[in-house]
């Protein structure tokens, strides 16, 4: 398969690594497996190489194809390998619910359940999550039944403009379902990977205690 | 919301009317509007501070797939209204705004210069790193204490002697300077950003040629309107703004910044609707901040503790093409008591980009430094700080020598000093420990006015008993909606489930930004007014029945309660809403209704609202490490229309005021005049583990010179005063005053 020209695909991007990234494999293509490309090439990639659009050449090739789980429905995707979990989500499959509040794995705000772990979907490649479950704050209620953490949420006003607040839920369930949500320190040392701006922490703090003591199944 | 199915809503904790929508993610913000054909843009940031663009290469980013466009100031669509002035919604500043691909010239480092186009989000951002850029560097000036001796009086306040921006002077100029008792300090806080959690976006689309809309993370939808048919040379109507929901803003969204020109001109030249999401790191460069201050305060006072003279004086950073001021002095106008009051207000133009009001504009600054003074002065002639801010008191505006349209303030403070244990404050820094660790005591006073603008409000009575408001204003946070229907509710006598307000549409009526905590005592008042109208309405139609039980009522004599009209004095004769409208074939009963302040009373009186926020702190002798471990918040805002979302609002700025005073600040590479704090790793907005739990009080005291409903506005005093009640308690906990904000442990361990 063409991904397989492109052996460092699943490679994390280093420190401001995606231009270095991507100059590299451009001129791996370029060097070494031209000649190879055109061989199987489809008209469009003949037709930009002939431009010497060697940009072009790469991107007809640059494609994976991934299955995920999401929300509980299969959903099989054809993606470029340096598409992150969150684009892949807001961009493409329009579950804008996710949020992307850095794009730097610095806020919280991205925070999706992966296999039900807590993820931060800005520092994932979707390539990543291939075979696995995602859930995001859309497939968090039940139908219409909401779940206990977004009951709370509501209840003590756990958040104001509303931004940061799935990331918020995610992680809060998460939290509680991790066994750190003791007491009102452990939830604040947890959740600090979530940033609320608006500043409604205690309100959250709050709303998680609840979900947690009325013993909720999370 | 079973528990509130009363006319009285006003002042009950409800939930948000959107809370369901914020929890499910149902809740669309700005740039996540599903369009057909959506192109992505990205801008290109200068790297250099100061000069101007040698050459600009751009064929490999335009030969990269996907690209639609790179537009620059060479082959960019030349904005027709692009002679604008200024923020067309604001008073006139000196300078004008950054103008997006106009010339080659470079102001500040990140300016935006160039913004790709392509068809996919990741093809933009890789395309966008290939435009490479040659510059004509010119030496720049960054760095505020090297060039302070550059400040000068903003031009606004040259042009006219009148303009509050001028030095003042109550009594004698500088008077404290030959007291016994008096202290002189001067106090810097750095340049803080807004960073609201959303990122600012804007999705462009050209409808026809002459027709735009945007969905816009704006706190100004009207104001966006006109400012961009203004650019764009076509009929107001012709543009549609849409911000119906703002993942925070807390000023920076109050007028358009070169970003959302920059996708309107990339959605005009592609033919495509563009969405254009800053970074992150263009958040710290392309849509303002709270200006790096400097200031100076000289108070003295008597033995017994009344203030003779406070002289304050500040300088606050501007842009080198625009010039921004702020009300950093308004606070010592007004506050206390002294008879000598001086203040001196000057900008320095750096080149670095133009700040905006950033929550409590101004007054958060200046009352760092009045209110830590305050204490100062204090503790110099040994008196308890709540004490002497009791003397000093004022029952009246010093400044402009009018009556407070209401002050509750005594009574806030009284409040606050109950909940956080005053009493176990020492007077002696260093005194109550916690095992290793010292604790104290701090507070600080906030004031901001108590403003009101105009606003107009559509209701239609549906004959399904249901009302639907529309008003052009915004919700950034604070529950705009939610309080809209509870003071509907109020004053209809409706169930607050069968209210709906609608916001963030230009095609609403008129109402201002969402800013200068105005909203509720603008569109509220025009909620009111709208209400009043209805039951006019509703009372002229039962009136008139053929059905002749309410012959000769009249809107006194009636009640309305619940969706239903009946005679005060006998209720078992009563109508719903629904059926009133049945009885004379009428589908709905639409009303719109305009609310103005009353200027006249607005010169009788001096109106503003106010807080006072306690804190509790513990700090490590040996690290430094400080803990804010108790927080209250106490404020006279008028009447509070939603005990829980006040309160949230309340502490949000408590949490915001935690930050500025210890952990928030940028600090800038001077040698390239580029910031080092440029995202959330690196720029310390406060976390969970920052927050303690935090008390909101309100004195809950009707304000009915401002507006029918009695409210004052909140978000402004939230943060106001914070800061400097935790500095305070700081000085209380270590005796040591550190009067450079982010107080930060080793600040504290180099003293
Ligand atoms: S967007 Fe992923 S952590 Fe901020
Ligand atoms: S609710 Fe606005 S950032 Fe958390």
């Amino acid at each position: 398969m063409p991904q397989d020209k492109f052996p460092d695909q699943h490679l994390p991007e280093g420190e401001g690594g995606q231009a270095q990234h991507s100059d590299a494999r451009r001129t791996f293509l370029k060097q070494s497996s031209l000649l190879t490309a055109l061989a199987l090439a489809p008209p469009a990639a003949l037709k930009a190489a002939e431009l010497k659009f060697e940009e072009k050449v790469a991107a007809v090739f640059e494609q994976v194809k991934v299955t995920l789980g999401i929300n509980g429905k299969k959903q099989k995707l054809s993606i470029e390998p340096r598409t992150t979990l969150l684009d892949l989500l807001r961009e493409q499959l329009h579950l804008t619910g996710t949020k992307k509040g850095c794009d730097y794995g610095q806020c919280g705000a991205c925070t999706v359940h992966v296999d039900g772990q807590r993820v931060l979907s800005c520092l994932t490649l979707a390539a990543m999550a291939d075979g696995k479950e995602i859930t995001t704050i859309e497939g968090l209620a039940n139908g219409d039944k909401l779940h206990p953490m977004q009951e709370a949420f509501i209840k003590h006003d756990g958040f104001q403009c509303g931004y940061c607040t799935p990331g918020q839920i995610m992680s809060a369930v998460a939290c509680i379902k991790e066994g750190h949500a003791d007491s009102d320190d452990e939830i604040r040392e947890y959740m600090s990977g979530n940033i609320c701006r608006c500043g409604a922490y205690p309100n959250i703090v709050n709303a998680i205690k609840e979900v947690k003591n009325g013993g909720h199944k999370v | 919301m079973k528990d509130y199915f009363f006319q009285d809503t006003v002042g009950k904790p409800m939930d948000r009317v959107d809370g369901r929508q914020k929890v499910t993610g149902a809740a669309k913000y700005s740039a996540e509007y599903e369009l057909p054909n959506m192109a992505h843009a990205v801008l290109v940031g200068s790297t250099i501070a100061r000069g101007s663009i040698k050459s600009i290469d751009t064929k490999r980013a335009e030969n990269a797939p996907g690209v639609l466009a790179v537009l620059h100031y060479q082959n960019s669509i030349k904005v027709p209204g692009y002679v604008q002035e200024a923020h067309p919604t604001e008073p006139k500043p000196a300078g004008k705004p950054l103008q997006v691909f106009i010339d080659n010239q470079i102001h500040f480092n990140d300016q935006p210069i160039a913004v790709v186009v392509a068809d996919t989000l990741e093809r933009a951002m890789y395309a966008a790193k290939l435009v490479k850029v040659q510059y004509n560097v010119e030496k720049h000036a960054t760095d505020f204490h090297q060039n302070v001796s550059k400040a000068v009086l903003p031009t606004v306040a040259k042009r006219n002697p009148k303009h509050g921006l001028n030095d003042y002077v109550r009594g004698k100029e500088d008077a404290y300077k030959t007291e016994p008792l008096k202290i002189e300090s001067e106090y810097v806080i750095p340049t803080e950003f807004h960073n609201p959690m959303e990122l600012q976006s804007i999705i462009a689309h050209w409808e026809a040629d002459n027709k735009l809309t945007v969905y816009d993370k704006t706190q100004a939808v009207i104001g966006t309107q006109n400012a961009f048919a203004k650019d764009w040379g076509i009929p107001v109507q012709n543009v549609k703004v849409i911000a119906t929901y703002v993942g925070g803003a807390f000023g920076n969204g109050l007028h358009t910044w070169p970003h959302e020109t920059a996708a309107i001109i990339a959605a005009k030249k592609v033919n495509r609707p563009v969405k254009l999401m800053l970074t992150r790191e263009q958040m710290f460069t392309m849509v303002g901040y709270r200006p790096h201050a400097w200031q100076k305060v000289g108070m003295s006072a008597t033995k017994d503790g009344k203030i003779t003279a406070i002289t304050h004086e500040a300088i606050g950073q501007t842009s080198s093409y625009e010039e921004f001021t702020e009300s950093t002095l308004q606070q010592t106008r007004m506050m206390y008591t002294s008879p000598n009051v001086t203040t001196r207000y000057r900008i320095l133009p750096l080149n670095v980009s133009t700040p905006i009001w950033m929550r409590g504009p101004g007054e958060a600054t200046g009352a760092f430094a009045l209110e830590c003074a305050l204490d100062e002065m204090a503790y110099v002639i040994g008196m308890d700080p709540l004490e002497f801010r009791l003397i000093n008191h004022t029952d009246k505006d010093p400044e402009k020598n009018l009556p407070w349209s209401t002050k509750y303030l005594k009574e806030a403070m009284q409040m606050g000093a109950e909940k956080i244990g005053w009493r176990k404050r020492q007077l002696q820094p260093g005194m109550v420990k916690n095992g290793e660790w010292l604790v104290g005591y701090g507070m600080g006073v906030g004031t901001f006015g108590a403003n009101r603008g105009r606003a107009k409000v559509k209701a239609t009575l549906h004959k399904d008993g249901t009302l639907v408001m529309q008003s052009a204003t915004t919700d950034i946070g604070p529950g705009t909606g939610t309080a809209m229907v509870q003071i509907a509710a109020q004053n209809l006598g409706l169930p607050p489930e069968k209210i709906v307000f609608e916001l963030g549409s230009s095609l609403y009526p008129p109402s201002p930004s969402q800013g200068g905590s105005a909203t509720v005592a603008t569109v509220g008042s025009a909620v009111h007014a709208v209400c009043q109208v209805l039951k006019k309405r509703l009372t002229s139609m039962v009136a008139g029945n053929s059905d002749t039980s309410f012959k000769g009522a009249t809107v006194e004599n009636l009640t309305f309660k619940d969706g239903y009209v009946s005679l005060t004095a006998s209720p078992s004769a009563r109508l719903s809403f629904g059926d009133i409208l049945k009885q004379q074939n009428l589908p709905e009963l639409e009303v719109t209704e305009e609310s103005s302040p009353d200027a006249s009373l607005r010169q009788k009186y001096s109106m503003y609202s106010y807080s006072v926020h306690f804190a509790e702190v513990q700090v490590h002798p040996l690290t430094g490490q400080i803990r804010v471990t108790n927080m209250v918040s106490c404020a006279d805002a008028g009447t509070i229309i939603n005990a829980k979302t006040a309160g949230n609002q309340m502490i949000g700025g408590a949490v915001g005021g935690i930050g500025m005073a210890l952990t928030e600040g940028a600090i800038m590479d001077h040698r390239f005049g580029r910031y080092v704090t440029k995202d959330l790793a690196e720029y310390h907005v406060p976390v969970h583990a920052d927050a303690p739990n935090i008390s909101s009080l309100f004195v809950n005291k009707p304000d009915l010179i401002n507006n029918p409903n009695g409210t004052k506005g909140i978000g402004e005093i939230a943060i106001i005063g914070v800061a400097p009640a935790i500095a305070n308690a700081i000085f209380n906990a270590t005796g040591k005053r550190i009067r450079e904000l982010p107080i930060t442990p080793d600040k504290l361990m180099m003293v």
